[in-house]
């Protein structure tokens, strides 16, 4: 048992802490987001630089054949300083899916290009009435001669209105909420017969909603197994959330910091704020509230080792209800503490409550993970 | 980062777990399940066993009668003795004395008291708290003056949970009116049969007698009692307080509790269902399982940085083992409760004798769970953990 991280480890959490320290204070932020597509590009190929666009690929891929803990590590240096750039969508998702379910070509084709930032990703999966469940899908994917034909409506497709290739979940067997018969394809963004309408999100990210119309794709598109995808869906999904579970804790440290030094300086009734025995215990509050995500966050990190689905896929569960617990009073605590100024688009403060707001609705709520803990008879048996 | 155990500390967890199936008499263990007090004799009985074992006082030094264990294996013990159930060492002597007594006191203390307290040949009470002094301990006017070469002690303390069962006491005492109130303070042991000492039982709303009022009228102390020197008892005290930093969490309590409630509530019928089956329930019971998840990773946290790195300085995290190890112990107790629902009511009035037999079952919830609300309360309130917390993590 061990909480220590390696040596390697420790590097790479200076490394890219460093970077972001040294590039990504909130008004370098500003000037990203103003920059086309929402993100800069600059960032993104120093991320390609230092290898962290590579970092979880396989050595055999181009890669570094890091593992979970290197993603957490990287995930919570972005959460503490908002990076907007699409490393969830791109390296964390699309790359898990080459990774977990890609064939030899496929990674070939695909992963090079995540890795030396030329290629950015995105996951179409959120339909209109699918909400969080992963299996409830309408669009399809009918079979024509060796390719398919993709029709279907995606929403709030994280980065896809930039990506070059998106992952489509599709059906390609059964009705709508049916566990079987989901298939994933890899897809041109510019294919013929896709329409993206792009939008910022309330964080600052960047979003589209997407139709498919008759899109052709050859054989090759398809990911894993075209009629049983469920299951590398769900434990990318499972990587991905472990991801913003490490990202929300970096936000949640930073916006306590921010706000516990705030109530240090800012003076009322001739004292400053912080010397009021009410602040004092939501700011303990708080701290209680992160350390129990941060907990769980690391226990979610390991228990990508776990060899049970169900024990793995539970406990990522169990951290998104705890993380999603903590960030919303850490978040909403940290605007309260701030004050009038907590409410002003100027204070940063207020743009970590949005991305912690944002994480809570990402791939399954607080409510939601807790119904699937509970309903798999939960976390003791 | 790894969460699993070493090969030979998960041997380790078998030989405990093996040790606690072979020796722990059942009806004790029951008892503890069913939330009962246990007799003087039950609970003696039992130390003595551990201590025949060599697990004692398993995290004192060696040359004291201690394991030499890792942190872990101190964790592993602790967990699982707590979740077997069985009775934990008596902290009073075990945790908080016997330590203060083999890092301040001299070879003769060390000589005459450590193996009684391992061997619960003197059973300790703590006398701290005071009317007028609970989280503002350091007001504490307990008075020792020194006679020649004795002490004579006049004052009165409170909460002083088992006494009606203890032979020695360690005591907070003001030694010097004139000092700031921190440095004033002298750390003396003497006999609770000492003449002048009177314990009244405080009867808590559970119906239980743990708490007692103990008063001191003209007792004489031998001087060389003193553990220490004179006026330096506040460090002590918190040298004491400190020391259990891990333990305090309950983890393995709040982990039986919640396996009894799953128990309970499959077998108990709401709505023609059993109780587990309302998901509403389920969801309450759930959520309280993951806090306890992420209490548990909290505290192997602190365990694993103990391990690796010393007590010397204490993982932040620490601070929120008791705050939330005592949420969640009496979320335990409040689920208990809304499981059995209506048959809560029945008191019995005689307490652990069992004089009604229907009421066996659920006789001990309701004031397993009015009894509870003390946990966040002794030991440093949660309000005065929130102190800590703003002052020596966040520097507020």
């Amino acid at each position: 048992m061990d909480f220590d991280l390696t040596e390697e480890q420790r590097l790479l959490k200076e490394s890219v802490d460093g970077l972001l320290a040294d590039a990504y204070d909130f008004d370098a932020r500003k000037k990203y987001m103003k920059e086309k597509g929402g993100w800069s590009k600059a960032i993104w190929d120093r991320l390609a630089e230092q290898g962290l666009l590579g970092l979880p690929f396989a050595e055999a891929d181009g890669g570094f054949g890091a593992g979970a803990v290197e993603t957490m590590i990287v995930m919570e240096a972005m959460g503490r300083a908002l990076v907007v750039e699409p490393y969830l969508a791109t390296v964390v998702i699309g790359g898990g899916f080459l990774r977990h379910g890609g064939s030899a070509d496929q990674k070939a084709k695909h992963i090079p290009g995540i890795i030396d930032g030329s290629k950015t990703f995105a996951f179409a999966q959120l339909e209109k009435n699918s909400r969080y469940d992963l299996h409830d899908v309408v669009t399809t994917a009918k079979k024509k001669g060796d390719g398919w034909v993709i029709d279907g409506e995606k929403f709030v497709v994280l980065n896809g209105e930039n990506a070059d290739t998106l992952i489509v979940t599709a059906r390609t067997k059964g009705g709508q909420r049916d566990k079987t018969g989901i298939g994933l394809f890899l897809v041109p963004a510019d294919a013929r017969g896709i329409t993206r309408k792009g939008y910022p999100t309330q964080d600052g990210l960047h979003a589209a909603d997407i139709s498919f119309t008759n899109v052709e794709v050859g054989a090759d598109a398809a990911l894993g197994d075209p009629e049983n995808a469920l299951p590398l869906i769900e434990r990318v999904a499972d990587e991905a959330r472990t991801a913003v579970c490490a990202e929300a804790v970096g936000a949640m440290d930073e916006s306590l910091k921010t706000t516990v030094e705030y109530i240090k300086t800012r003076k009322q009734f001739g004292v400053a704020i912080g010397s009021f025995q009410s602040l004092q215990h939501r700011a303990a509050d708080m701290f209680v509230a992160l350390e129990q995500a941060r907990s769980m966050s690391m226990f979610a990190t390991m228990a990508s080792d776990f060899d049970n689905a169900r024990e793995r896929s539970s406990a990522v569960a169990a951290a998104k209800v705890q993380v999603g617990k903590s960030l919303k009073f850490v978040g909403q605590q940290s605007i309260q503490l701030h004050g009038g100024i907590g409410m002003t688009m100027e204070a940063k403060i207020g743009h970590y409550f949005k991305r912690l707001t944002m994480i809570e609705n990402t791939l399954g709520d607080t409510d939601y993970h807790l119904r699937r803990v509970s309903e798999g008879g939960g976390l003791l048996a | 980062m790894d969460l699993a155990f070493t090969k030979e500390e998960i041997a380790f967890r078998e030989e405990v777990r093996e040790f606690f199936r072979n020796n722990v008499p059942p009806d004790t263990r029951r008892k503890l399940q069913e939330g009962r007090h246990l007799s003087k004799d039950e609970m003696v009985t039992w130390w003595r066993i551990l201590n025949k074992k060599g697990w004692g006082v398993s995290h004192w030094p060696k040359e004291y009668g201690g394991t030499g264990w890792t942190s872990v294996q101190s964790y592993i013990f602790n967990e699982e003795l707590q979740s077997y159930p069985a009775p934990q060492p008596l902290a009073f002597g075990v945790s908080m004395v016997g330590p203060v007594i083999y890092t301040f006191g001299n070879e003769k203390q060390k000589k005459e008291y450590l193996p009684r307290i391992a061997n619960v040949d003197d059973w300790w009470c703590q006398g701290f708290s005071e009317p007028g002094s609970g989280s503002d301990l350091a007001s504490l006017k307990t008075k020792a003056e020194r006679r020649g070469d004795k002490w004579i002690i006049n004052g009165q303390k409170t909460w002083t949970t088992l006494a009606q069962h203890a032979d020695m006491i360690f005591c907070l005492c003001r030694t010097d009116n004139n000092a700031k109130k921190q440095m004033g303070i002298s750390f003396i042991v003497f006999s609770m049969k000492s003449k002048g000492v009177t314990v009244r039982p405080i009867q808590t709303i559970d119906g239980g007698h743990e708490v007692n009022e103990v008063f001191f009228d003209d007792v004489e102390v031998p001087y060389e009692n003193l553990i220490g020197e004179e006026n330096k008892g506040w460090d002590y005290a918190k040298f004491l307080l400190g020391n259990e930093r891990t333990g305090i969490a309950r983890v393995g309590v709040s982990k039986e509790r919640l396996r009894r409630i799953r128990d309970l509530a499959s077998k108990v019928e709401s709505g023609g269902r059993p109780v587990i089956e309302d998901p509403a329930f389920r969801e309450k019971l759930t959520a309280c399982e993951i806090e306890l998840k992420a209490l548990e990773l909290t505290q192997l946290r602190v365990v694993a940085d103990e391990g690796k790195h010393g007590k010397g300085k204490p993982n932040p995290a620490s601070s929120v083992l008791k705050i939330k190890g005592s949420e969640i112990q009496q979320t335990t107790t409040e689920l208990l409760m809304e499981v059995i629902g209506p048959f809560a009511a029945p008191y019995d009035e005689h307490g652990d004798a069992g004089s009604n037999e229907s009421m066996d079952w659920s006789a001990q919830i309701a004031p397993s769970y009015f009894n509870n609300r003390k946990v966040s309360i002794y030991g440093g309130s949660n309000e005065i953990q929130r102190n800590i917390i703003s002052k020596a993590v966040l520097g507020l």
